[in-house]
């Protein structure tokens, strides 16, 4: 309606022409109307997101003083250092089972609440989002008073079955394991919901014409429900995968790195450097490490789920 | 209705004596005619110990007219030390910002050199110790002022009964309250012998090997009585050395008698074991003993905080200072320095140290007798030995002598205690060795 609105004033006014007439017309345009109605969010942005990534781009190009240009400088110098790659290691270590252990957990959970009956699946699902819906900083503390090194509440419990004490936090492997752990507590509730929402709209329909060609659970699973997920799977895996890389809180709150370096991440080694060490421009260049590698993931998986999109 | 006419002659008698009067009129000074300044005070830990500077403040800023405002900044979660990154970038914010240990250094270019304000105080409140010159002071020019709230030593705080029963150590005897220490038997040698003995009797010494400051301060002591610096004060990479290789062996034999989970412990860790009853001693400043006297009483009458055990190369204790730096794009500089000098006066210093129940440490050697530290307790004169009123031991901070700027890397990477674990945890010497060498190489960039 709007468009022929629009048309209606653009006959009308070339038949009287006038000056001002084209800035009219490009006002009147939907696209400009769309612009200026965005341009609120634009400006946030590019605020708050666009100028920090630059700056931050900008800082990563100098010196420790910050007052010398080094180009690549920061960057040469960390792919020297074997903590930045045992940083990087261990951030994809974390990053990747994290992700798909809560790809996992959110799958098979979405499957159980999908056939829990439409009355009472309201109640589980706000139950379930609880972890998701709390601040992590907060419930990390929580979590940190669980596996206190010297109070743990898990070693009291395990104390009960004559196991332990374990030592969550000052052991390498544990401290990896506890700080993954409450990862995967805090996001498997995101993909829960992703998925569940996508378990809701495949057509009935198809399950139907699968079970009267005798196809058994684990066939229908395969050639129905995974397939009509597939984008939604995609979609939830990357922006996982990016949030997950960039997580700083758990570790910072549970281990702050240690034991010997061996639970650090990008942004929790960042922050040592930069902010603890004052050296800001080697924290922003392993901050920004990770970025072109996430970007290209971005945009295979994305450019994937838009050529699905097409054929479909 | 009259009209009044000015002749030239009347205008020009009374831009006269209006300009006569102006000058002559004695200066009348307004409610805060002297300006604005502001002031970023970290937050205490003691509950009300903030009432003290902001009380001295005022007070100053009635006498001075000088409109001041406060804020207090937390150091959990390293909020100061984001603060003072941020106010740096920005040439923007505070005009007297306290900063801990490192930063002086850290930003000593957009700091205000204060050296007309620093000769002064030394004159009159005494010499600074030489870990608040080598933090403080940058080629003889002083960076900032040392600050008495927060400044602390983290020093033994051992628990009377325990030390006496397992270890057969009298504290209170080694350290009498309101005399010089007796301490010529406390050694490296004879704190080794009391942790094996606490850690058989079921009260292990609670020393953290973590990343956190507590955990370094301590390595940092035990390293410097052995003579062992990563870096030395030139610069040079100084690890593969005898005195580092001796420190690593004291360590690892420490190590063993210390809880299992120490590699995890944080800063608060060592609080709770004293607290809990759990353990015969650890490093602190008094903190963890003023928490116990209100939440485990009987924990806090049997605390003695004392001085560090002597090592081959001598005594040293981990000592934190805390300054009040001036940036250099300050808008009422004279301002600050007067409200600096006055924060600084032995009067206040006083008052500062009452608030915080003895906790605050002034950085100045006539100032470390006052009668709090003598009369805090239970039991009375606990405290008696905290400011080191005896000079009996050297204040130092982990890695130092090394160039400032080095030396803040090794001490927030936790190079000390990670050398330390990763040797007790069973790597060979020349490997931990070969380890801290290329992190040290790598702290080098300027």
């Amino acid at each position: 309606m709007a468009d022929v609105v629009v048309e209606q004033g653009r006959l009308g006014s070339s038949a009287r022409p006038r000056k001002g007439a084209g800035l009219r017309n490009v006002l009147g345009r939907k696209s400009t109307v769309a612009f200026f109605l965005t341009l609120p969010l634009i400006l946030l942005i590019a605020l708050l997101v666009l100028y920090p990534a630059l700056y931050s781009i900008h800082l990563a190009t100098l010196n420790k003083s910050m007052q010398k240009f080094v180009g690549l400088g920061n960057f040469t110098f960390l792919f020297k250092r074997d903590t930045f790659w045992m940083v990087v290691k261990q951030s994809c270590i974390f990053a990747l089972t994290a992700v798909f252990f809560k790809a996992l957990i959110g799958f098979i959970v979405a499957h159980f609440v999908n056939n829990v009956p439409a009355k009472k699946q309201r109640k589980w699902r706000g139950m379930l989002l609880v972890p998701w819906v709390i601040p992590p900083a907060m419930s990390t503390l929580a979590w940190l008073w669980l596996f206190d090194p010297s109070y743990s509440a898990f070693n009291y419990t395990l104390s009960f079955f004559g196991i332990g004490p374990v030592n969550w936090l000052g052991d390498t492997f544990w401290a990896r394991f506890s700080v993954i752990l409450v990862n995967v507590w805090y996001g498997a509730p995101f993909f829960l919901i992703m998925y569940l929402a996508a378990l809701k709209s495949v057509p009935d329909q198809l399950y139907e014409a699968a079970s009267i060609d005798g196809a058994n659970w684990w066939q229908k699973m395969w050639y129905v429900t995974l397939p009509m997920m597939r984008n939604i799977i995609a979609i939830t895996t990357l922006f996982s995968l990016i949030v997950t890389f960039a997580n700083f809180d758990i570790v910072r709150i549970l281990t702050s790195g240690g034991p010997l370096d061996k639970t650090h991440l990008f942004a929790t080694w960042a922050f040592k450097v930069g902010i603890e060490g004052s050296d800001i421009p080697l924290g922003a260049s392993v901050s920004l490490f990770m970025v072109p590698i996430l970007a290209i993931a971005a945009i295979f998986i994305l450019r994937d789920v838009s050529k699905r999109g097409n054929e479909a | 209705m009259s009209r009044k006419t000015l002749t030239r002659r009347q205008f020009v008698a009374a831009t006269a004596m209006s300009s006569t009067a102006l000058i002559a009129a004695p200066y009348v000074r307004g409610a805060y005619a002297a300006g604005k300044v502001s002031i970023g005070f970290w937050d205490h830990w003691v509950p009300d110990a903030n009432n003290a500077s902001r009380a001295l403040v005022d007070e100053w800023a009635a006498k001075e007219k000088v409109d001041v405002s406060i804020d207090y900044i937390t150091s959990n979660n390293n909020k100061i030390q984001l603060t003072v990154a941020a106010e740096a970038q920005a040439k923007s914010g505070h005009d007297i910002l306290q900063m801990p240990t490192w930063w002086p250094h850290a930003y000593s270019e957009n700091l205000e050199p204060l050296n007309d304000i620093m000769e002064p105080l030394i004159k009159q409140n005494g010499e600074v110790n030489g870990t608040v010159k080598y933090l403080g002071q940058a080629g003889g020019k002083w960076l900032a002022v040392p600050a008495t709230p927060g400044s602390q030593i983290k020093g033994p705080c051992s628990r009377i009964d325990l030390m006496k029963k397992l270890a057969g150590i009298d504290v209170q005897e080694m350290y009498p309250a309101g005399a010089p220490a007796k301490a010529d038997n406390w050694t490296m040698d004879t704190f080794l012998k009391a942790a094996e003995a606490c850690q058989k009797g079921g009260f292990p010494f609670g020393i953290g090997l973590g990343e956190t400051t507590d955990s370094v301060d301590t390595a940092g002591a035990i390293f410097q009585s052995f003579g062992a610096e990563l870096v030395n004060a030139k610069g040079d990479v100084t690890v593969k050395t005898d005195a580092v290789r001796q420190a690593l062996d004291y360590y690892k034999k420490l190590i063993a008698f210390l809880p299992p989970d120490a590699p995890s412990w944080d800063d608060a860790s060592n609080n709770k074991w004293l607290i809990s009853g759990r353990g015969a001693l650890i490093f602190n400043p008094p903190s963890a003993w003023a928490v116990a006297k209100r939440d485990a009483p009987q924990v806090a009458e049997q605390c003695w905080t004392h001085g560090m055990p002597a090592g081959p190369k001598g005594r040293f204790a981990p000592f934190l200072p805390y300054f009040w730096g001036l940036w250099s794009f300050s808008k009422n500089k004279e301002a600050a320095k007067s409200l600096l000098t006055f924060l600084s006066q032995p009067s206040s210093i006083e008052k500062f140290v009452a608030a915080s129940g003895g906790y605050d440490l002034p950085a100045y050697a006539n100032m470390t007798t006052l009668k709090t530290w003598a009369e805090e307790g239970p039991p009375k004169g606990t405290l008696y030995h905290y400011p080191n009123p005896n000079n009996h031991q050297t204040l130092s901070i982990a890695a130092s002598p090394a160039p400032p700027k080095i030396a803040q890397q090794i001490y927030f990477q936790a190079t000390l205690t990670k050398m330390a674990l990763r040797y007790a945890q069973g790597e060979k010497m020349e490997d931990t060795l070969a380890w801290a060498e290329g992190e040290c190489e790598g702290f080098m960039r300027s």
